[in-house]
């Protein structure tokens, strides 16, 4: 797949947090986003998962048939996503049936993860590092091609990262594409990096 | 499809049998409604007996409302919601199942425990069965219509009053006639058949409507 993005501008309550940006990515390919608090970096991946709708400028995916960008993208960003109630295999089971193209079964991407020894507990019960991995498991448990992480090593202990890195490696060796929103390195190999900087104007008003 | 739709039914019925499920609370609620009632009124029986299916009626109307809040909005706080978006499934099929599991999780119960709650408001046989196939016939209409609320006040914090002041006019029709069906079993001049036909009719157009509508509110509020 070839994610196409050109001239996006996106306005949030009247603000305009970016313009101008476009770039283009393709099979294997990474983009780090990094940028200082309330940049965009947030609003930029809300935009690329069909969230929030631009300002101006398109959003496009090439060589994905019919399936609409939504479909072919993984989301793992500040809110999990996780039923507390349920079981990180659970969870990932329900992931897995929501949506489509299964690829590692939840069990075998929870030992992935190293959380094979939490698999029958209720998530309410994990600290957030491991809450986090549950949502990474997620992951693995359906493949599609593009992977939005936001802030993805946030409570993150040093060996889950470099699992991390691991793992979007192999997920790009396949043809996959990562764009992550990030204030550290993520041990990324020759990821390419967006920095969106430019303060956030107010518009003049009408 | 048919796979996302038993996935999210399994997991919201899984989630109900869970600790915070407000299934259980709104049969509850139903109960204490129903009690009260013989105690405002007084001991007469003759009377009680009369507008028995009406005060059942109401308080299923009311019962409905408990949990519906949370419905989208649960969903909403965590992400979930974020994650059904990106099913291939559209997201008619993510209202349609949703809703479908809640019914299963407090209309149902509510219209199967009527016969016992009758009992309360001295209906006798045959007008506590009446009214019991009512409220299994029109509870759905009831959870559709309310579904539309659920989805337009899922980003609202404190969104379950405003949820109640939207969604109780619009549940007049149905209770209209979920009484009257009720009623016509007790005796009078309008064979039982007609009212309760049109009852079934009013859940079904709900069904339709309130799945369209839900979804278009979900996809507006992103």
């Amino acid at each position: 797949m070839r994610l196409i993005v050109d001239n996006l501008a996106v306005r949030r309550s009247g603000r305009r947090v970016f313009a101008g940006l476009s770039f283009a990515l393709g099979a294997g390919e990474a983009l780090a986003v990094t940028g200082r608090n309330g940049a965009g970096k947030s609003s930029l991946l809300a935009v690329l998962a069909g969230r929030l709708r631009p300002a101006a400028g398109r959003v496009a995916a090439e060589g994905v048939g019919e399936a609409s960008i939504p479909e072919c993208l993984h989301v793992v960003g500040h809110r999990d996503g996780l039923k507390g109630a349920l079981t990180a295999e659970e969870n990932l089971a329900f992931a897995q049936a929501l949506l489509g193209a299964p690829r590692l079964a939840p069990k075998a991407a929870l030992e992935r993860l190293g959380l094979a020894h939490a698999r029958a507990l209720p998530v309410a019960y994990l600290s957030a590092g491991q809450r986090r991995r549950v949502a990474l498991a997620r992951l693995l448990v359906s493949a599609r091609p593009l992977w939005l992480l936001d802030e993805p090593t946030a409570a993150l202990d040093a060996a889950s990262q470099d699992l991390l890195a691991g793992l979007m490696d192999e997920h790009r060796a396949g043809g996959g594409l990562v764009v992550a929103a990030t204030h550290q390195s993520l041990g990324l190999a020759d990821a390419r990096e967006l920095r969106i900087g430019a303060a956030p104007q107010p518009e003049a008003a009408p | 499809m048919i796979r996302v739709f038993a996935a999210l039914v399994a997991r919201d019925l899984r989630l109900a049998g869970r600790v915070g499920g407000s299934g259980a609370l709104s049969l509850v609620f139903f109960l204490m409604i129903v009690a009260l009632v013989p105690f405002a009124l007084g001991p007469d029986l003759n009377l009680l007996s009369r507008i028995g299916p009406a005060i059942l009626w109401l308080a299923a109307v009311l019962a409905t409302l408990i949990g519906l809040d949370r419905l989208f909005q649960a969903d909403d706080e965590d992400g979930s919601l974020e994650l059904m978006t990106a099913s291939p499934a559209p997201l008619e099929i993510v209202v349609l199942a949703k809703v479908c599991a809640h019914w299963l999780t407090t209309g149902l119960p509510l219209a199967l425990a009527s016969p016992l709650f009758g009992l309360l408001v001295a209906l006798d046989g045959p007008a506590t069965a009446a009214t019991a196939l009512t409220l299994l016939v029109g509870t759905p209409a009831l959870t559709f219509v309310g579904a539309v609320g659920a989805a337009l006040t899922a980003s609202i914090r404190r969104g379950g009053l405003i949820l109640a002041v939207l969604v109780l006019p619009l549940m007049i029709p149905t209770l209209i006639f979920g009484v009257s069906a009720a009623q016509a079993a007790l005796g009078g001049t309008i064979p039982f058949a007609t009212p309760l036909t049109i009852l079934s009719g009013l859940s079904l157009i709900a069904a339709v409507v309130g799945t369209l509508a839900a979804a278009a509110a979900l996809r507006w509020g992103e």
